[in-house]
Order: C-alpha cells, then sequence, then structure tokens
C-alpha cells in the first residue's frame, strides 16, 4: 500500500478547522449536513405524530419544547408551519445540497480527476464556512418571537412578506446559503476544467464528475435570480417596498403599509427559476454516486455511457426553461401553459434514458450483491417511481387536480428521500474505506437497508394515494377535518408508524458508522473494491496533495472485463 | 503536488484558473442582474403610470458619477500596464486614483440618495423608486467590493510585486476584469435604464 506523506505541520486549527485541503473540507460539509439532515428528520418525526393523532399529546418529550409551542405536549398550529418550512429548507439547502455537492463533490471529484486539490482551495473553505453560517441563522431563527420561518420553504408572499421576524432570519440565511453554493460552483467547473491529469480526456471522464460539472453550472446560474429576490423580499419586509405586494392590502382588519403595484407571481417566477434546477442539483450527483457503484459491482462496463453523458448535459440546458409547471394554477394562458408542458415532457427524455443505461448495464453482469450495490440498486426503482410519478405534473388538466395535494409531497420524495438519499448511503458505504481505511459492516449494513427501504414506501406511496384523493398538503390535522379526506385518514397512522421504524433503522447505520471507524475490517490495499476511477490510486487515506507520484490517464473509467486483459478490471491509471 | 495553472496557462482549454473563475463568476453576476431587469420589465409593463427617472431623480449627479467610473476604468487599465511594465510607483499613482474614483462614485450616491430623502422620496413611496434603490444599491455594494480588493492589491498585497511580478500582474488583471464589469453594469444598465428611459 503507499503511503500518504503529511509533511505539512500545521497547528490543528489550521489542519482540522480552518483547513484548505479539499478532503478535509468534503468531511467538514459531511458531517455537518448530515447533522442538519438528521435534524430536518426530526422535525418531520414531531410533525408526523401531530399528523397521525392530530390534537394529542405527544408523550414523553412533548413538554421539552416549551408553552408557546406545545402547551401542554400539544403543538400548536404556529409550530406545525414552522416545522414545516424548516423542514423543507434544511432538507433542501442545508442537508441534501451540501451533502451530495458540499461534501462528495468536494472529497471525489478532485480524486477522480488526479487534481492535488480544488482550484482555489481558500474559496473553498470559504464557501463552507458561509455555508455554516447560514446553518446557524436558520437554527438561531427559532428562537426569535414568533419563531423561525413559517411560510413553507417556497416563503410565498404576501404571507411571507408579513410573517413574524423569522422570515428576515430565513432570508439572510440564504443569502449566505447562495453565496457558499455560488464560491462552490465557481470552485467545482474551474477545477474540472483545469485540473484533470494528463490523459483524462472529456471521454475518460467518471460519469459522477460529469455529473458534478452539470450540477455546478445550474447552482452558478440559477441562484443568482434566487439572491435578487431574497433581496427584494428583504425590501418589502424592512423597507416596506411592494416588490411583491399588492395594493390595499387589509390583515386581521389592519391596513398593510404598503403602496402595492407589485406581482405575487414575479416572486413565484423567480423562486421556480431556481428552485427547477435545484431538484436536479438534488439528483444529478446523486445519479453520478449511483453509477459509480453500480460501474464497480456489475463488473463490466456502463451500457451507453456516451448517451448518458449527453443526456445530463441536454438535462442541464432543458432545467432553465421548464420552471413555470409549478405554477400552471396562476391563468398564464394556454399558450404559455403549452411551452411549459412540453419542455416538461422533453426534459423526462434524458432522465429516461439515464435510467434505462443502468438498468440495461445489470443486464448479464456478474453482480456483487454488497451493501452500496444494494443501495444503488434500490435507488433505481424509488427514482423511477419518482420520476414517473412527475408526469402527470408535468401537464396542466392533471395537475389541476394534484397541484398542492399529498400527491406532489409523495412524487418529490420519492425522488430525494428514496432516491438522493440512497445514493447518499450508497456513497458512504463505498468510499469509506478510502477515507477510514476500513470497510464498514455489511451485517449492521443489511439491518439498515431493509427496513429502510421498506420503510420509505410505507411512508411515501400513501402519500400518493392520499393525494389522487384530494388531500392537501400543509395541513396541520392531516386533513381530520375534511370529509374527503376520511376514507384515507387512517393511511395518516401507517405512515408516521413507518417514520418512526425507519428513524429506529437509522440505528444501526450510526451505530455501524462509529464501530467501523475504529473496529471495522482493515483493507489491505489502496483499492479494495477492484475499481478503475483514479481515487483508488492515492494512498489510504489520501495524504495532502493526494497523489504520490503524478498520475497519466490511459482509458475510460469503466474497463472492467475487458477482453484479454489479466485481471477482470483495468484501472484508469495502470498501462 | 502543487496546483497547476495558477498564472501559466492550460493548452487546452486556453486558460488560467483565475481568468476562468472570474468569468465564470461574471456569468452568475449577469443572471443576478438579469433577474433584476425582469423584474423591472414586469413591474414596469403591468403598472398603470410609470414616474420618469428624468423628474425624480438627479441627472446631472448620475453623469458625472458615469464619468467617474469611465475614468476608474481607464485608470485600473492603466495600473495594469504599469506592472507589465515593472513600475511600482506608476502602479500605486494608478491603483490609487482609480480608488479615489471608487469613493468619489460611492459619495456622489450618497448625496443623490440623500437628495431623494429631502424630497421625502423613499423605496416605499412607489415600484419605481423601490427598484431604484435596490438595484442601485446592490450595485454599490458590488463598487465597495471592488474597491476592497482593490485596496488590497494597492496596500498589502503589492508586496508581491517585489516577489512574483507576473502572478501579481495577473491578480490586477482579475480584479481589473471584475472592475470593468462593475462599471460596465452602470454605463450601459442602470444608467440608461432607470435615469433615462
Ligand atoms: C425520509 C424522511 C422524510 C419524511 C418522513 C418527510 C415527510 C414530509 C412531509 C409529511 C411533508 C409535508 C408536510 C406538510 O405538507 O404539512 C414534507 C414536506 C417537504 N419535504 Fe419532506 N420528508 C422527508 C425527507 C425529505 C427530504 C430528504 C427532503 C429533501 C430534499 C424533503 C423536502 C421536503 C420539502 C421541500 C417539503 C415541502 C415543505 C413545504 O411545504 O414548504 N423531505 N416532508
Ligand atoms: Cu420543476
Amino acid at each position: 500500500m503507499l503511503h500518504a506523506h503529511d509533511h505539512h505541520d500545521l497547528p490543528f486549527w489550521r489542519r482540522y478547522i480552518f483547513s484548505t485541503d479539499h478532503k478535509i473540507i468534503g468531511l467538514q460539509y459531511g458531517i455537518t449536513a448530515w447533522i442538519f439532515l438528521l435534524l430536518g428528520f426530526c422535525m418531520m418525526l414531531l410533525m408526523r405524530w401531530q399528523l397521525a393523532y392530530p390534537g394529542q399529546p405527544l408523550p414523553g418529550i412533548g413538554s421539552w419544547f416549551g408553552e408557546d409551542h406545545m402547551p401542554g405536549g400539544v403543538m400548536l398550529p404556529e409550530f406545525y408551519n414552522q416545522l414545516g418550512a424548516m423542514h423543507g429548507t434544511i432538507m433542501v439547502f442545508l442537508g441534501i445540497v451540501p451533502l451530495v455537492v458540499g461534501a462528495f463533490g468536494n472529497y471525489i471529484v478532485p480524486l477522480q480527476i488526479g487534481a492535488p486539490d480544488m482550484a482555489f482551495p481558500k474559496l473553498n473553505m470559504a464557501s463552507y464556512w458561509s455555508y455554516f453560517t447560514g446553518g446557524v441563522v436558520m437554527l438561531a431563527s427559532f428562537f426569535l418571537p414568533g419563531g423561525s420561518a413559517s411560510s413553507g420553504w417556497t416563503s410565498y408572499p404576501p404571507l411571507s412578506v408579513i410573517a413574524p421576524i423569522g422570515q428576515t432570519a430565513w432570508i439572510i440565511g440564504m443569502v449566505f446559503l447562495i453565496t457558499s453554493s455560488l464560491l462552490g460552483a465557481v470552485n467545482f467547473i474551474v477545477t474540472i476544467f483545469q485540473l484533470r491529469a494528463s490523459g483524462m480526456t472529456w471521454m475518460r471522464l467518471p460519469f459522477f464528475v460529469w455529473a458534478q460539472l452539470v450540477t455546478a453550472f445550474l447552482l452558478l446560474l440559477a441562484f443568482p435570480p434566487l439572491e435578487a429576490a431574497a433581496v427584494m423580499q428583504l425590501m418589502d419586509r424592512v423597507f416596506h417596498t411592494s416588490f411583491f405586494m399588492p395594493a390595499g392590502l387589509i390583515v386581521s382588519g389592519q391596513h398593510m403599509p404598503y403602496t402595492g403595484g407589485g406581482s405575487v407571481l414575479l416572486w413565484q417566477h423567480l423562486f421556480w427559476f431556481l428552485a427547477h434546477p435545484e431538484v436536479y442539483v438534488l439528483i444529478l450527483p446523486a445519479m453520478g454516486i449511483v453509477t459509480e457503484i453500480i460501474a464497480n459491482n456489475i463488473r463490466k462496463p456502463i451500457w451507453g455511457l456516451k448517451s448518458m453523458v449527453y443526456s445530463i448535459i441536454v438535462l442541464g440546458f432543458l432545467s432553465f426553461i421548464v420552471w413555470a409547471h409549478h405554477m400552471y394554477l396562476t391563468n398564464m394562458g394556454t399558450a404559455i401553459s403549452s411551452f411549459f408542458q412540453i419542455t416538461t415532457m422533453m426534459i423526462s427524455i434524458p432522465s429516461v434514458i439515464i435510467l434505462t443505461c443502468l438498468f440495461i448495464s445489470l443486464w448479464g453482469g456478474s453482480i456483487r450483491f454488497n451493501v452500496p450495490m444494494l443501495f444503488a440498486l434500490a435507488f433505481l426503482p424509488m427514482f423511477g417511481i419518482g420520476g414517473l410519478t412527475g408526469l402527470p405534473l408535468g401537464l396542466a388538466s392533471p395537475d389541476i387536480h394534484l397541484h398542492d395535494t399529498y400527491y406532489v409531497i409523495g412524487h418529490f420524495h420519492y425522488v430525494v428521500a428514496p432516491g438522493t438519499i440512497f445514493a447518499l448511503f450508497a456513497g458512504v458505504y463505498y468510499w469509506f474505506p478510502k477515507i477510514t481505511g476500513r470497510k464498514m459492516n455489511e451485517f449492521l449494513g443489511h439491518l439498515h437497508f431493509w427496513p429502510s427501504l421498506v420503510c420509505m414506501n410505507l411512508i411515501f406511496f400513501p402519500m400518493l394515494i392520499q393525494g389522487l384523493a384530494g388531500v392537501s398538503r400543509r395541513l396541520y390535522d392531516g386533513g381530520a377535518s375534511y370529509a374527503h379526506a376520511q376514507p384515507v385518514l387512517y393511511l395518516n397512522q401507517v405512515m408516521s408508524i413507518a417514520a418512526f421504524i425507519m428513524a429506529a433503522a437509522q440505528i444501526f447505520f450510526i451505530v455501524n458508522l462509529f464501530w467501523s471507524m475504529f473496529k471495522g475490517k482493515r483493507v489491505t490495499s489502496d483499492n479494495p473494491w477492484d475499481a478503475t476511477t483514479l481515487e483508488w490510486a492515492t494512498p489510504t487515506p489520501p495524504g495532502h496533495g493526494n497523489f504520490v507520484h503524478p498520475v497519466e490517464v490511459y482509458r475510460g473509467p469503466y474497463e472492467y472485463s475487458v477482453p484479454g486483459a489479466p485481471k477482470d478490471f483495468s484501472p484508469q491509471f495502470e498501462k | 503536488m502543487e496546483i497547476p495553472y495558477i498564472v501559466e496557462e492550460r493548452p487546452d482549454t486556453g486558460f488560467n484558473n483565475a481568468t476562468l473563475g472570474i468569468w465564470l463568476f461574471l456569468a452568475s453576476e449577469i443572471m443576478l442582474f438579469g433577474a433584476l431587469f425582469s423584474s423591472y420589465i414586469l413591474l414596469r409593463t403591468s403598472a398603470s403610470q410609470w414616474p420618469s427617472g428624468a423628474s425624480d431623480l438627479n441627472i446631472p449627479l448620475a453623469t458625472l458619477n458615469t464619468f467617474i467610473l469611465v475614468f476608474s476604468s481607464i485608470a485600473v487599465v492603466f495600473a495594469w500596464a504599469s506592472t507589465k511594465e515593472g513600475n511600482l510607483a506608476k502602479f500605486k499613482k494608478w491603483m490609487g486614483i482609480a480608488l479615489l474614483c471608487g469613493l468619489g462614485f460611492l459619495v456622489v450616491k450618497s448625496i443623490e440618495y440623500k437628495l431623494e430623502f429631502i424630497h421625502h422620496r423613499f423605496p416605499s413611496t412607489n415600484t419605481f423608486l423601490a427598484l431604484y434603490f435596490t438595484m442601485t444599491g446592490i450595485h454599490a455594494m458590488h463598487i465597495m467590493g471592488g474597491l476592497i480588493v482593490n485596496s488590497y492589491l494597492w496596500g498589502p498585497g503589492c508586496k508581491m510585486f517585489k516577489e512574483d511580478l507576473s502572478h501579481f500582474s495577473h491578480r490586477v488583471e482579475i480584479a481589473g476584469i471584475y472592475w470593468h464589469f462593475v462599471d460596465l453594469l452602470w454605463l450601459i444598465f442602470l444608467f440608461p435604464v432607470l435615469y433615462l428611459l
């Protein structure tokens, strides 16, 4: 095995806290974002109690939240709204994006292209600390008078403009998060363009790197409009401008101090111009992770890799012209609505191509069913359900029925929860040996995987059923006070109990993580999975500067079982 | 291994790292101001009446500011050229002038704001003024950002002039690209759209 030489004798705080090494920053992102993901999940568990047993006191811990949130252990509607808004915001902006891009992208991309670090290490550090600050601002907003933001992760005006001070904190937090993403995006694009090792031509890039490249462009170009919108909403809130406000608004009998002339739809356009590309930010890197793991475990080349690369590029472009499919109900007229319906149907084509290539790749492979592979395999049908349930939402007429129902919640959670989060788990199990030199425990991995898979479906499939029955999202009582929801109301308990069991299953993952760090089986080679990409050419763990010798790339990323080759894998870094 | 292509260009992309980086950053800036401009169009086309910039704003002061910015851009070019000549004193002089111009712009801008407030015209008065204050405010923050970078290069950062001139010259070039962009924003976007249209 190779040995990393850590000749840089930096003090502790420079090495682990204000570090400029992409691997440390990647781990910082990873640890912080997993904690946020867990927090967002816990918020949702509180909400799921209320949805399943509306008005009943939460046993045991209900009293911890104080009289102004949960008097007598019963959740107040205001608190439900805060938790809902923060669940969405935290999961998307503080959990998933920092994990797929900040953590996995940072750690793996420079390794996979044969680079010593990111192109701008100091910028990389700034980007992490900006993210961290944004997260602290968001969490601290719970302690403001009136609590945190409560207008949903979409923050639609006019309600968001007249909401308590927590919404201002939300905006400020978002500005930090946007800044962090912009710095990161510039860094990733420059790194991938400039720091590829010699011989690493575009078509030899691993698919994960392609996914990160397209993602970085989406972040770079989609986030600034949200930043503009956030500043305008801040102006509306603080200086009483009327960017988004109508004239003569009266709330609880009080005249609001707005001269009017603004447009609520303007916010929606600016928000979804970001937020549609954002959903691709949540999924493309996940596809990248899954492709790496599938290629490694089928022991044969990925079928149609080139068409996957072209698809992901097309997907990136198209994702900028579909945003108004979130707004079919805003009276936009048939011409504009047709445009967005057509582009939305078009964008499903490249996604289907990618998924199909991955499915076909499985055919005839001698598949190794290790834990990372199980998660990667589960990703395929789960993302498939998420994608297919999205098609009716992309067409205006079914969307009239489905808009703002639990069907939408079910649809996108299939994409991000059993989709992206399974890819994240797969990635952790897969790259853990490179980072720590030890493999994670397989048995605990199975205990984690199977209950998670079952529970995910028990949580999210019933949402589709409830939504088809017309149950609205963002209901504090889960629909209990609506006649049309009665036949599907029992599903609320099914979903909540499944969510609690799923929470319990995550304990196996957490235990596994810590146990394996110290007691896991040591790897005996730098390339324990017999993989082909460059990250496995580094010492374990990689030291400062990553590679002991400059690398040279000789072939494509997934050359497994090449006829006539001595082994069943031909690494990119071996002649 | 050290990070390559910090100053020299990578042959197949034709860029060095920071030049590519700054252009990408400017692309995102264009999206930022593009979104503001789209908002301007949307709000203006849906308004029943629209105040004219000529009557509500101070065109002479804004014209003065336009000249100040154009001049500061020229000064930054001369500052960059002086690094190519290896003339530190000349660099200090031109970068100093550019800094003063940038400060001058902010002073004139705050006088303009003050005049609006004196006439009881605030961001909340109407949508036009809301756009005016927001857009010029964001632009002024960009000017401040540029001033911070430029004064670093003028002050503590110019130690590098002696140690690694080509790297320093490259830094001035990058800062200059940003500065030109911020000036252009004013020249071809904010000034005509807000004051003249
Ligand atoms: C597996 C655990 C999860 C569960 C049980 C869960 C459950 C829910 C439920 C029930 C709602 C609807 C709340 C309501 O309408 O009142 C919701 C909303 C939402 N969730 Fe999740 N979720 C989970 C994970 C995630 C993840 C991973 C993401 C991230 C990307 C996410 C993003 C969102 C968003 C954006 C909303 C909309 C919030 C809003 O209405 O403003 N969730 N979630
Ligand atoms: Cu969308």
